[in-house]
C-alpha cells in the first residue's frame, strides 16, 4: 500500500492524479479463514484491524451485506465522548476515544478527529445531581470531566438560550476531549489498513446461515456459497437479533429506529457538541456549516431505517427553544438508522451458547463512539476465546447474573 | 404514522395516543422456576424482522392496554385484538399467514 502523505500528494499533482491505487480490494472469498466476521461497519472493520495488529491474525475475512459502513456507521451523529457513570462503560469508551486521537496517525487515513468538546447540558435540579456524580465518577476513572456554571456554558455557546423559560440551562457536563470524527472515513481508514495486511473485504454477500457441528461454529452459508471458518465474530448491530436466531440462541436486544436530521450550510456558530438529554436532542456543526441534530428513538420495535415524525418535531421544538437561532433553518435531509437496545443500554461483548462464536452488539444509540475500543475488545476475545479487562464486564452472562451495567437511568436517549 | 384501531372503544388511534409496551404473549415465570427460564421472562426477546405481536396501550383514549400484530419492516398493522388472551386469534394467524406464505408462524 502506497502511504498517503503530503509528498503523495505534489506527486500525483505533478500527473494528472493518475497514480492513486485502489484504497481496499474487492476479492471473491477464499473456501475457508480462520476468522470470519460478519459485518464491515466500524465495529467490525475495528475487530478485522486489531485482530491483525494486535494478534497477527490476518486470514480473515469480513462479509457485509450491503456495502462497507453503510449501516449505523454511515448513520450516526458523529459524536465521541466518554463521560460514563459506571466503570466498565467509562473504561471501554474512555480506552475508544483515546484510539480516535492517534488513529490517522494509526491508520495513514485522515478521520478528522476533532476534540471540540461535548457538553451536556442540565436543564433540571435532577440533572444537575446526577451530572455532578458523573463528574466525581469520572475523576476517580481517570476521564476528565467537570460540572461548568451556566455562565460558562453561555461563553462556550454564544448562540445558547440559558434563560428558558422553560428549559432554563442550569449547568453542564462538559469533557473538553470529546468531540466529533468523520464518520465515513473511519470506516474506510480500518477497511484500507484491513485490507492492506490482506484481509478480505467482501461486500454485497449476505450472510443466510450458520454452520454448526457438534456445538462448534464451522462456517456460514452465504449468497456467494459457503465458506468456512475456525471463529466467527458476529458484529452486525441492529441485526444481532436475526443473527443470533440463525446460530439459536436468542439475545436480550430489541432493535428500534434512532433519527437524525441536518440543516442547511450556515456559517460557523457554535464549535462544541451540545447534547441536551432532558429534551432529547443534540446539536454540533458540521465541518461543512449543517447542523447535524440528534432526535429521539421510537418505542417499538422497528427495522426500516425511518422514524416517526412526531418525534423529530418533539426534538426540533426543544431545541428551538435552547437554541433560538434554528427556528428559521431549513432541515435537509432526516433519516434513521437500527439500534440494537439491551435492556441496561449497555453492549454485549461476549462469547455465546455456540462454541467459537462471538457477538459484539447492543451498542444502542452509542455506537459511534465506542467503535475502536470495541474492536480492541472483540479482537482480544476472539483471538484468546476469552474476554480481556475490557471486554469482561460485558458478557451475556451478566442479565442471569442480574450484575448490569446500567446506563439507561443515566441517559436513556443520547446515548 | 402507525395507526390501530383500539379494540376497547373502537377509536382509530395514532401512534401518538398510544404508549408501546413491548412484545406480547412472554410466557411468565414464578417462583419455583430455574434461572435460565427467569432470564428469558425478563430479557430474551424475538425481536423478530417481520411479524412481531405486542402490546399497546391507549394512553390518550380509553387508557387499557391491547395486542397487536405488526410487522416491523413494512410497518403495516395487520390487526388489533384482546389482551385477555395468552395466544393470538387462530384466526388472524391465518389471515397473515395467507398475506405472507414465507412467514414461519407464530411460536
Amino acid at each position: 500500500m502506497r502511504r498517503y502523505s503530503a509528498f503523495a500528494i505534489a506527486r500525483e499533482g505533478a500527473r494528472y492524479h493518475q497514480g492513486w491505487e485502489r484504497a481496499w480490494k474487492a476479492p471473491e472469498p477464499k473456501k475457508k479463514y480462520d476468522v470470519i466476521i460478519v459485518g464491515a461497519g466500524g465495529h467490525g472493520l475495528a475487530t478485522a484491524y486489531y485482530l491483525g495488529k494486535n494478534f497477527g491474525i490476518t486470514n480473515v475475512a469480513i462479509i457485509e451485506k450491503g456495502w462497507l459502513g453503510g449501516g449505523n456507521t454511515g448513520r450516526n451523529t458523529t459524536i465521541i465522548r466518554s463521560n460514563y457513570l459506571q466503570d466498565p462503560s467509562a473504561a471501554i469508551y474512555e480506552k475508544a476515544r483515546s484510539l480516535y486521537e492517534t488513529m490517522s496517525q494509526d491508520l495513514n487515513y485522515n478521520v478528522m478527529f476533532s476534540p471540540r468538546g461535548v457538553m451536556m447540558l442540565a436543564q433540571t435540579q435532577h440533572e444537575i445531581r446526577g451530572y455532578e456524580r458523573t463528574a466525581y465518577a469520572n475523576a476517580l476513572q481517570g476521564v476528565k470531566t467537570e460540572f461548568i456554571s451556566p455562565q460558562r456554558v453561555k461563553d462556550l455557546v454564544p448562540i445558547i438560550n440559558i434563560d428558558g423559560p422553560r428549559y432554563p440551562v442550569l449547568g453542564a457536563l462538559w469533557q473538553e476531549r470529546g468531540g466529533t470524527a468523520r464518520h465515513d472515513a473511519v470506516a474506510w481508514g480500518y477497511a484500507r489498513a484491513c485490507s492492506d495486511m490482506g484481509m478480505d473485504i467482501i461486500q454485497k454477500c449476505e450472510v443466510t446461515g450458520i454452520q454448526q457441528s457438534g456445538g462448534k461454529v464451522t462456517g456460514v452459508a452465504t449468497t456467494k456459497g459457503d465458506i468456512a471458518c475456525d471463529k466467527l465474530a458476529v458484529v452486525v448491530a441492529g441485526h444481532s437479533g436475526t443473527l443470533a436466531e440463525m446460530a439459536g440462541f436468542r439475545l436480550p436486544i430489541e432493535s428500534v429506529a434512532l433519527q437524525a436530521l441536518v440543516s442547511e450550510p450556515i456559517k460557523p456558530c457554535m464549535d462544541v457538541v451540545v447534547m441536551a438529554n432532558t429534551v432529547h436532542g443534540y446539536m454540533s456543526q458540521s465541518d461543512k456549516g449543517e447542523m447535524v441534530i440528534g432526535g429521539g428513538a421510537d418505542g417499538f420495535n422497528n427495522y426500516t431505517q425511518r422514524g416517526s415524525f412526531h418525534h423529530a418535531e418533539e426534538t426540533v421544538r426543544a431545541l428551538v427553544e435552547t437554541f433560538p437561532i434554528i427556528g428559521r433553518l431549513k432541515m435537509m435531509r432526516q433519516w434513521g438508522g437500527i439500534v440494537d437496545m439491551t435492556g441496561d443500554r449497555s453492549p454485549i461483548i461476549s462469547k455465546t451458547p455456540l462454541e467459537n462464536c462471538f457477538i459484539n452488539g447492543g451498542w444502542g444509540t452509542g455506537g459511534f463512539k465506542s467503535i475502536p475500543g470495541s474492536g480492541w475488545a472483540m479482537a482480544e476475545l476472539v483471538a484468546k476465546g476469552e474476554p480481556g479487562p475490557l471486554a469482561a464486564a460485558f458478557g451475556l452472562d451478566r442479565f442471569a447474573e442480574g450484575r448490569f451495567i446500567d446506563e439507561s437511568v443515566a441517559a436513556g436517549v443520547a446515548h | 404514522m402507525l395507526i390501530f384501531e383500539c379494540p376497547y372503544c373502537g377509536v382509530m388511534a395514532d401512534e401518538t395516543d398510544l404508549a408501546p409496551g413491548g412484545e406480547a404473549h412472554i410466557k411468565r415465570y414464578g417462583p419455583g422456576s430455574s434461572d435460565d427460564e427467569f432470564e428469558s421472562y425478563l430479557f430474551a426477546r424475538k425481536n423478530p424482522k417481520g411479524v412481531h405481536f405486542e402490546r399497546w396501550r391507549h394512553v390518550s383514549g380509553c387508557g387499557k392496554w391491547f395486542h397487536a400484530a405488526r410487522d416491523t419492516v413494512t410497518l403495516e398493522v395487520y390487526a388489533t385484538y384482546s389482551a385477555q388472551t395468552l395466544e393470538p386469534p387462530k384466526a388472524l394467524l391465518s389471515a397473515i399467514k395467507k398475506k405472507n406464505p414465507e412467514w414461519e408462524g407464530w411460536s
